[in-house]
C-alpha cells in the first residue's frame, strides 16, 4: 500500500494504524538484518503511537493527512528521547532533548516514526559505507551500495520497510540513493522545508526531503513538511500552494531542457538511454523538449567540495567531548578535545574537516572558499538565464547504476564524482527530484533527475507524475 | 606524493597544521594519506582558476532573502537534568572538563 | 630578562613630558534584552548554573540561530547615540575551540558590522573616534577548581552556559585617548550613553560592561603609533586607570632602557597592580572567519532606523550642553556631575523657575543625594530665592532642603518649623551693640585690626541667636560699627 492509500484507509476506519505499523515492523524484523537500513527501530514507541491514532479515529477526530503512515527518519534528524547518531561514534547514545520541526510536522499529520536510518557519517558520502555502524546494502542487489548519504532511508523504502522515509540532501544525498534504489526522492527548494533539528553538514546546502515509492506519496509528504518555520532563519516565510493539488495537470506545453553538461560526458550508456526514453515520454505528453546548456554546471563539484567542507569544518567543531556524546579523556581540555575527535570521527569526516579548515584558513580563504563562493554565483547566473527559456531541466540523477560495495572507498575522488549531476542544484538552491525510470543493462534501477527553478515544485511534480505514468 | 616537482598544492606540514587547528590527531600513515588526497582534491578544484571571477560577488545564500527577526519574548528552557544526563561528565549542575590551560584565544 | 626590565616601575623614570601614552579601547556591553541574541532562553544575570539554556544557546546539534529584533534595535540605538553610520551587516563565524563556547565558534560581525565611523565626546569637549560597534554573542563561564582558582594550576574546570548567547555590543574606539584619566572618562561617558539609551545596565561589577585596552607609548610629538599591548581583565574604572598607568610606565621603562616592546596580550592583576604577559602576537589564533550560513544578511530599513532615532532620549552630551547654557558660570565638572547623577532635569527646572543658577547647582552637587529627584523644582527655586533675599543663611538652607527631601512641603513652612525666621535688622543691631559693650577688650583688639576677632563676635551672635543670624550680615555690621 502507498502512503496515500494507508492514510485514506486509516482515516476512514477501514484499517487500523496498529495493523499497518505491525506489518511494517514485522517486515523490518524479517528483512533488515541483510540490508541494515536502520540504526534503531523504535518498535514500542511506534506501536503506542499507532494505538493513539486508532483511538483518535475511534473518537471521531481526524489524525491528519498521513494518519497511520509508517515513516523512517534519517539518523541526522533530532528525535526527542530517541538516539540520534548521524552514524557517528562521536554521537553514539545521544538522545536529543527536542524534536526537529519536520518530526513535529509528521507527528501532527498522524505519521508514525518506526526508526532511524543508517547514513554516511554526518551525511558525508555517496554510498552509506562511511557509517560507523557498518554499510547499508541495496535491496535490489545486496552486493551493491544503496547510494548515499541517505542510503538507509532509500533502502528502507525500496525494501518495503516503510512507505515513507525522510533524508537530507546536501549534494545529492536524497536523489542519488533514490535513483540507485529505484524510489522517488525529492530535494525541495532551499528554505522550503525547515532545517531546525537537522544535524548540520553544510548549512547553506542542506535540505530535508522525502523518499517514497510513488510521486503522489512524495507530494503528500512534501505538503506536510514544507512551509515557514520561525526557528529557521533561512526558511521561506510565505506558505506555498500544495503540490498534490496540481499533480495531474500534465506537461502539455511545458518547455523542458535536457541539461547538456550533466547528460553527456561520463554518463554510462545504459543510463543515457533511460534518460532518452524519459525525454520521449515527456514529448509524447506534449512537452516541448530542447537541449539546454549551463556551462558553469561543470564547476559544480569544485565549488561544492570547498563550500560544503568549509561549512562542515565549523558545524562539526562542537563535537568536542564537553556537552554530549563521546569523550575520550586527556590531561587537559585541548588534549581531551583532540582525543575525542580523533577517536569519534571516521576517515571521510576527518578528510572533509581538513579540507574545510584549510579552505578557510589564513592566507587561503580568497584562493579557495572565496573563489568557490564566486563560482557559486556564476552557476546561479547561468541557471537564471536558462530559466528564461525553460520551465524544467532534466538529466540523469547518477552517472551509473548502483556500484559494488567497496569499489570506491579507497578513492575519495572517484566517490566525489558520483555527485556530479546532483551538486549544481544544491549550490543554486533550486528544486530537484529523482524519479525511477526503468533499469540499466545490469537490471539495476536508473533515476531521472528533474530540476525546477526555486519554488518550482508544483511544475516539477507534474512532470514526475507524467514519467511515472508512462512506465 | 610529488615532492620536488613544484606541483604540490599542500605539504605534509601544512596538513599537520590544519589537523591541529581542527583538533585532530593523525597517525603518520593518516597524515601521508590525507596529504595525498587533499592535494588531489585541490588539484581538481584548481580548474576554477581558469575562470574570470573578478567581477562576480560571492554567494553565501542561494536565495535572496534577508532580515528574519524574532520578537524578544522568552520561551521554554531546557531541563537541566535532562541535558546533564547526556553530558560525559557533570558536577554541581555544570559540565566538568579537564584543565583548560589558558584563557580563550 | 635584563636588569633594566626588572627595575621597579616608576623609579628612575624619565620625565613624563617626554612620552605620550596612546590608548584605544574595546568595550563589550551586554544588551538589556529579555532573551538571548539568537534564542528565547532568558538573558538574566546569575541564577542556578545551566538553567537559562535552550538547544540554540547550548549549541545542540540541529539547532539554528534566529536573530533577536530587540537586540538589533538596541544596537542601532547605540550606533545612533555614538554618531555612527548604520549599514547593512552580515554575521560571521569566528572559529576557535574553548569549552565555554557551545558551538566552538562565536557568531559575531566581522567585515560588515552594523555600526561604523562614529564618535563620542568627552565632557572636556574632546571627540574620540569610534571605528565600529557590532553585535555578537557572549560565551558561557568557566570556573577553575583547585590551584586556588588560577587557570594554569586548576585541577579541572566547570562550565555554566547561562551567559552563552547573551547579546553583546562591542564598541571599538580609535586609539585617540592620551592618558589614563581620558580612558576613564571615555568609559564613564560611554557607560552613561549606554544606560541613557536603555541599551545596557552598564554594571562593570557584574560584567555587563567589559573593557579591553590597547596601550602603547611614543615620544611626545611623534605621529607614529608604538607597538601596543592589549590589557584584559580590567573590571572597574579604577582598575582601568591603574592598568593604563602601569602599562604605559612599563613600556616607557623598557624603551628608555633600550629594549623593544613585544606585541602581546597581557592580563591585569588587581592584587599586585601589574600586567602579566598572556601570549604574544605570534601565537595569534587563526579564527577562519566566514559568513554565518544559518543567518541572513541584516539590512534595517531607513524607516526603522529613523523611528529609533526619533525615540532616542536626550544624551549626556546634549544634557550637559543644555545645563551649561542655563548655568553658564558653573564649573563644567559640576555640570557633568549633575548629568551623570541624572539631576540635570531638576536643576534646569529650578533655574527656569527663577532659582539663581549658582545656588541651585550648589545644592544639586553638594547637598542632594542621588535619588532626590522627588524634590519639586519649584521648592528648590523658592528656597534659593529665600537665600538670595537674605531670609536664610546657607547653613539654614541646607537644613530646610533636608526637610523638603524627606517630607515635601513648602520652604517657607519648613523654615518656620525649624525656627529660621530671618532676624530683622534692628534686632541684630541691638544684639551686636550689647555684645560690643559686654566684650570691650576683644572689641578694642578687633578695632586695632586683629581679624581673628571677627570669628569671635560672629560666634557670639550665633550662640545668642541659635544660628538664626546671617554670618555675612553680622560681619558687615561689625565693620560698620568699627567705622
Amino acid at each position: 500500500m502507498t502512503a496515500v492509500e494507508i492514510a485514506a484507509a486509516v482515516r476512514s476506519g477501514q484499517r487500523s494504524a496498529r495493523s499497518v505499523v505491525d506489518e511494517h515492523l514485522d517486515a523490518i524484523a524479517g528483512g533488515d538484518a541483510g540490508i541494515h537500513a536502520f540504526n534503531l527501530v523504535a518498535a514500542a514507541q511506534a506501536r503506542a503511537r499507532a494505538d493513539e491514532i486508532d483511538g483518535a479515529v475511534a473518537a471521531g477526530s481526524d489524525p491528519g493527512p498521513l494518519a497511520g503512515v509508517p515513516v523512517a527518519l534519517k539518523d541526522n534528524l533530532c528525535t526527542r528521547g530517541l538516539a540520534t547518531t548521524c552514524s557517528s561514534r562521536i554521537l553514539e547514545g545521544w538522545a536529543p532533548p527536542y524534536d526537529a520541526t519536520v518530526v513535529e510536522q509528521l507527528h501532527n499529520a498522524g505519521a508514525v516514526v518506526v526508526g532511524k536510518t543508517n547514513m554516511d557519517e554526518f551525511a558525508m558520502g555517496s554510498s552509506t559505507e562511511n557509517s560507523a555502524f557498518g554499510p547499508t546494502r541495496n535491496p535490489c542487489d545486496t552486493s551493491r551500495v544503496p547510494g548515499g548519504s541517505s542510503g538507509g532511508s532509500a533502502a528502507a523504502v525500496a525494501a518495503g520497510f516503510a512507505p515513507v522515509a525522510l533524508g537530507s540532501d546536501t549534494g545529492g544525498s536524497i536523489r542519488q540513493p533514490a535513483a540507485l534504489c529505484g524510489v522517488v526522492g525529492v530535494k525541495p527548494t532551499y528554505g522550503l522545508v525547515s532545517r531546525y533539528g537537522l544535524v548540520a553538514f553544510a548549512s547553506s546546502l542542506d535540505q530535508i526531503g522525502p523518499f517514497t515509492t510513488t510521486v503522489a506519496d512524495a507530494a503528500a509528504v512534501l505538503d506536510v513538511i514544507g512551509g515557514p518555520d520561525a526557528r529557521d532563519s533561512t526558511s521561506i516565510s510565505e506558505p506555498q500552494p500544495p503540490v498534490s493539488d496540481t499533480l495531474a495537470d500534465g506537461v502539455d506545453g511545458l518547455r523542458v531542457g535536457v541539461l547538456a553538461e550533466l547528460s553527456g560526458n561520463g554518463i554510462a550508456p545504459d543510463v543515457a538511454a533511460r534518460l532518452k526514453a524519459a525525454v520521449g515520454a515527456l514529448e509524447s505528453a506534449g512537452a516541448r523538449v530542447a537541449e539546454a546548456s549551463v556551462p558553469a554546471a561543470v564547476f559544480g563539484l569544485s565549488a561544492y567540495y570547498l563550500i560544503a567542507p568549509a561549512e562542515a569544518s565549523s558545524n562539526l567543531a562542537r563535537y568536542d567531548g564537553v556537552r554530549y556524546g563521546l569523550r575520550v579523556d586527556g590531561p587537559s581540555t585541548p588534549d581531551m578535545n583532540t582525543a575525542t575527535r580523533s577517536a569519534g570521527f571516521g576517515d571521510e569526516v576527518k578528510r572533509r574537516i581538513m579540507i574545510g579548515t584549510y579552505a578557510l584558513s589564513a592566507g587561503y580563504y580568497d584562493a579557495y572558499y572565496g573563489k568557490a563562493q564566486k563560482v557559486r554565483t556564476l552557476i546561479i547566473d547561468d541557471f537564471a538565464s536558462v530559466w528564461e527559456r525553460f520551465d524544467l531541466l532534466v538529466s540523469p540523477t547518477s552517472p551509473t547504476t548502483a556500484f559494488p560495495l567497496g569499489e570506491r572507498t579507497a578513492d575519495p575522488m572517484a566517490m566525489y564524482m558520483s555527485d556530479v549531476c546532483t551538486v549544481p542544484v544544491n549550490l543554486t538552491g533550486q528544486a530537484a527530484m529523482s524519479v525511477p525510470y526503468g533499469v540499466g543493462d545490469d537490471g539495476l534501477p536508473v533515476g531521472v533527475q528533474i530540476m525546477a527553478p526555486a519554488l518550482g515544485e508544483p511544475v516539477m511534480f507534474r512532470a514526475a507524475a507524467v514519467l511515472e505514468a508512462s512506465l | 606524493m610529488r615532492f620536488g616537482m613544484g606541483q604540490q598544492r599542500i605539504t605534509r606540514a601544512e596538513c599537520a597544521h590544519v589537523a591541529a587547528l581542527a583538533r585532530l590527531e593523525l597517525t603518520d600513515e593518516e597524515l601521508d594519506r590525507f596529504t595525498g588526497q587533499l592535494d588531489e582534491l585541490l588539484d581538481h578544484v584548481a580548474e576554477v582558476e581558469a575562470l574570470d571571477l573578478e567581477a562576480l560577488p560571492p554567494t553565501m545564500h542561494a536565495l535572496p532573502i534577508a532580515n528574519l527577526l524574532r520578537p524578544d519574548t522568552p520561551g521554554e528552557v531546557l531541563d537541566r537534568g535532562e541535558v546533564l544526563a547526556q553530558a560525559p561528565f557533570a558536577e554541581e549542575g555544570q559540565f566538568r572538563v579537564p584543565p583548560v590551560l589558558g584563557e580563550a584565544p | 630578562m635584563s636588569d633594566e626590565a626588572q627595575t621597579i616601575p616608576g623609579l628612575g623614570a624619565p620625565d613624563d613630558t617626554e612620552w605620550e601614552t596612546v590608548v584605544g579601547l574595546e568595550v563589550h556591553a551586554e544588551l538589556a534584552t529579555a532573551t538571548k541574541l539568537f534564542s528565547a532562553s532568558p538573558n538574566r544575570f546569575g541564577g542556578e548554573p545551566n538553567t537559562h539554556i535552550d538547544p540554540v544557546s547550548l549549541g545542540l546539534p540541529g539547532s539554528l540561530p534566529v536573530l533577536n529584533e530587540k537586540a538589533v534595535e538596541l544596537a542601532i540605538r547605540v550606533g545612533l547615540a555614538l554618531n555612527c553610520r548604520i549599514q547593512p551587516s552580515v554575521f560571521a563565524r569566528k572559529n576557535y575551540f574553548y569549552p565555554d563556547m557551545p558551538k566552538d565558534f562565536q557568531i559575531s560581525q566581522y567585515d560588515q558590522p552594523i555600526n561604523v565611523d562614529g564618535w563620542l565626546e568627552l565632557p572636556s569637549g574632546k571627540r574620540v573616534g569610534i571605528e565600529r560597534a557590532h553585535l555578537e554573542e557572549d560565551t558561557g563561564k568557566t570556573v577553575h577548581i583547585g590551584g586556588g582558582g588560577r587557570i594554569h594550576e586548576a585541577g579541572y574546570s566547570l562550565v555554566d552556559y547561562n551567559r552563552a548567547g547573551v547579546p553583546l555590543i562591542e564598541i571599538v574606539g580609535h586609539p585617540e585617548l592620551r592618558s589614563a584619566e581620558e580612558a576613564r572618562q571615555y568609559v564613564s561617558e560611554l557607560r552613561s550613553i549606554l544606560v541613557a539609551v536603555g541599551a545596557s545596565d552598564g554594571k562593570m561589577e557584574e560584567g555587563s560592561l567589559r573593557v579591553d585596552c590597547n596601550v602603547s607609548v611614543r615620544p611626545t610629538g611623534s605621529d607614529r603609533l608604538g607597538t601596543r599591548c592589549e590589557i584584559k581583565n580590567v573590571n572597574s574604572l579604577r582598575s582601568l586607570g591603574r592598568a593604563v598607568e602601569y602599562e604605559a610606565r612599563r613600556q616607557i621603562d623598557l624603551l628608555t632602557s633600550g629594549q623593544a616592546i613585544e606585541q602581546q596580550t597581557r592580563h591585569w592583576n588587581e592584587d599586585d597592580g601589574r600586567t602579566h604577559a598572556l601570549r604574544s602576537k605570534e601565537e595569534d589564533y587563526d579564527y577562519r572567519y566566514f559568513p554565518e550560513p544559518d543567518l541572513l544578511p541584516l539590512n534595517p530599513s531607513t524607516e526603522w532606523v529613523e523611528q529609533i532615532r526619533h525615540a532616542l532620549p536626550s544624551l549626556p552630551r546634549d544634557r550637559r550642553l543644555g545645563l551649561a547654557e542655563a548655568a553658564p558660570s558653573v564649573d563644567v565638572d559640576h555640570i557633568a556631575l549633575a548629568v551623570e547623577r541624572s539631576m540635570d532635569e531638576l536643576a534646569l527646572a529650578a533655574i527656569s523657575g527663577g532659582g539663581a543658577p549658582e545656588r541651585v547647582m550648589t545644592h544639586i552637587v553638594q547637598n542632594l543625594a542621588d535619588g532626590s529627584g522627588e524634590l519639586a523644582p519649584e521648592s528648590l527655586a523658592e528656597l534659593v530665592g529665600m537665600e538670595e533675599a537674605g531670609d536664610l543663611t546657607a547653613t539654614q538652607a541646607k537644613k530646610v532642603l533636608a526637610v523638603l527631601v524627606e517630607g515635601g512641603g513648602s520652604p517657607q513652612d519648613a523654615a518656620q518649623t525649624l525656627g529660621f525666621e530671618a532676624m530683622d535688622t534692628g534686632e541684630l543691631e541691638s544684639l551686636v551693640d550689647s555684645l560690643i559693650a559686654e566684650h570691650a577688650e576683644e572689641w578694642s583688639r578687633f578695632c586695632d585690626g586683629d581679624a581673628k576677632l571677627t570669628g569671635f563676635f560672629v560666634g557670639q551672635v550665633m550662640k545668642a541667636t541659635k544660628g538664626r543670624a546671617d554670618g555675612k550680615a553680622v560681619t558687615q555690621l561689625l565693620n560698620s560699627r568699627r567705622g
